[in-house]
């Protein structure tokens, strides 16, 4: 009896359940333990409660940030995924686009956040391009490495046959690329929450990042918190989301490669 | 080199084999250079007739898989000509079909899917391809079945085994009736009795198709089962030093293999790489 209650918890399914559970415990007992102040360090508990009650703020805020986040995301996947089929076939324009990409990827995303602002005036827009110029570069060199990689005798295979660039890359580079693709979603979509909020907080009256900021100047210690538990519950959803679809469009990718019979 | 030349008998001798049919490939001083230094194949000479199963054996790095890069287009020589059909090769030919050591499966597609791949991209099957997809199908089932993979045909292929991915890869190989099969040590990656299996499969369906192969092999005893004619290249750069004809009745068995001629042409076969 005890043996199978035990072995329920320990399963992979519970595992994840448990593990962030038993870390909101540890948190919320040390804070106990120690006397923590809230203006340091809000319990757990304490958060919830201000969760609930501003919850409209939050929920406002929060659909703010993710409707910049997904836009500057969506941008980043279409163009990560142009860049990298372009970067990808043809070693030439790799060779060209190399340095600056690996030199704009160098750059802090917090430093454009005000040259953007200049631009385009606080709000929503430099929420959406940085969540864009963040979340890009992944896409495009895990796409890139898709194509790149592709077995040299399987492309002499298609070649043999009379197959033009354009087949091979319908028929063999795109499908391959797409596990890298999809697994370059995953974290290119938690980069783009990065962005948007790193925005908000710099230059922004809207969304998570603006309402921490507006928080931690009241000294709302807890909501500042609720604002980071919020995005992090925000992220875990989509990185699921997209983790799910990769599993089911590139079953092939994930399961075993060694012979079964 | 006297023991090589009792192998290679006089030409005029010969009827059954190469120099008795039109020829589908010749060579003429044909060199391979990559880049600036290595030379991979020098000066080659060769006429390949039309139906005729070649192997081409020598030590590593002799040029053996370059010969199949200019044969099919993939390459250009250097120097010297490449025909094929009377037709000097001036890049891809697309009628070949290649089979390499490594089954270059696509894991995203089924058995029969990879089976199907080179009839979405050759005419003129390509251009009818989805409104004959059934008899398609029916044709790669067939095959699949002749190569004993029935059944096999919604696995992946990496629910097979690897003398069953090289066997997928041989019916993708052969699926668009190709003039010719390439076939680069489509064999070295196999276990011994699995390889022997799969000599006999090669056999079945070069009878059945009588294209014009050209198979690179480490495996003298490989080349002398299936082969109507035998070069040996010298190590780099690959040049020929010897051609041999192999005289034995088709179909060929393995007990044959065993026989004190089969025996004695292998041994001949080892002696020209040795001193070559």
């Amino acid at each position: 009896m005890f043996k199978t209650f035990l072995s329920a918890f320990t399963s992979p399914k519970a595992a994840p359940w448990l593990v962030t559970a038993g870390f909101f415990l540890v948190w919320e007992l040390g804070c106990l333990l120690f006397h923590v102040d809230r203006f340091i360090l809000p319990r757990p508990s304490e958060i919830a409660v201000q969760i609930v009650k501003q919850h409209e703020a939050i929920a406002l805020n929060s659909f703010q940030t993710f409707y910049t986040t997904m836009l500057g995301f969506a941008v980043a996947v279409a163009v990560g995924l142009f860049l990298g089929l372009l970067v990808g076939a043809s070693p030439k324009i790799y060779k060209g686009l190399y340095p600056l990409m690996v030199g704009l990827n160098s750059v802090p995303k917090v430093a454009i956040v005000p040259i953007l602002v200049i631009w385009f005036g606080i709000g929503t827009v430099p929420a959406i391009l940085t969540a864009f110029v963040i979340s890009f570069f992944p896409i495009m060199v895990n796409v890139a490495t898709g194509l790149a990689t592709i077995e040299p005798e399987l492309n002499d295979v298609l070649r043999a046959l009379g197959a033009s660039k354009w087949q091979i890359l319908r028929k063999i580079g795109l499908p391959r690329s797409l596990p890298y693709f999809f697994a370059s979603l995953k974290v290119a979509i938690s980069l783009a929450f990065v962005g948007s909020v790193v925005a908000e907080t710099v230059a922004s009256d809207r969304g998570i990042g603006y309402l921490m900021m507006a928080a931690s100047a009241r000294f709302d210690v807890p909501l500042v918190f609720a604002g980071l538990v919020v995005i992090a519950l925000m992220g875990v959803i989509m990185y699921e989301l997209f983790a799910y679809i990769e599993r089911r469009m590139t079953f092939w990718a994930t399961r075993s490669q060694n012979p079964t019979i | 080199m006297p023991d090589v030349m009792l192998v290679n008998k006089p030409a005029t001798t010969l009827t059954a084999n190469g120099d008795g049919m039109p020829a589908l490939v010749e060579l003429q001083a044909a060199t391979l250079k990559y880049g600036q230094g290595t030379l991979a194949l020098s000066e080659t000479d060769m006429r390949i007739g039309d139906g005729e199963f070649v192997a081409v054996v020598g030590p590593s790095g002799c040029g053996k898989s370059s010969l199949l890069k200019l044969v099919s287009g993939l390459h250009l020589p250097r120097t010297g000509n490449v025909r094929v059909q009377g037709q000097d090769v001036k890049g891809p030919i697309g009628i070949c079909g290649m089979a390499f050591q490594n089954s270059n499966l696509l894991p995203w597609r089924t058995t029969l899917e990879n089976v199907l791949l080179p009839l979405e991209i050759v005419e003129p099957y390509a251009s009818t391809f989805r409104r004959n997809k059934l008899d398609y199908e029916a044709r790669a089932k067939k095959l699949l079945k002749a190569v004993g993979l029935e059944g096999f045909d919604e696995k992946y292929p990496w629910e097979l085994s690897g003398g069953m991915q090289q066997r997928t890869s041989l019916c993708r190989a052969l699926i668009h009736n190709p003039r010719m099969l390439l076939l680069d040590e489509p064999f070295g990656a196999l276990d011994a009795f699995t390889r022997e299996d799969l000599w006999g499969v090669l056999q079945t369906l070069y009878l059945d198709q009588k294209p014009t192969v050209i198979l690179v092999t480490h495996d003298l005893r490989e080349a002398v089962y299936l082969a109507d004619t035998i070069y040996v290249f010298s190590p780099r750069p690959g040049r020929i030093v010897s051609r041999t004809d192999v005289p034995f009745e088709r179909p060929r068995s393995l007990p044959m293999t065993y026989q004190p001629d089969f025996v004695e042409m292998v041994q001949h076969l080892r002696d020209s790489i040795t001193h070559s």
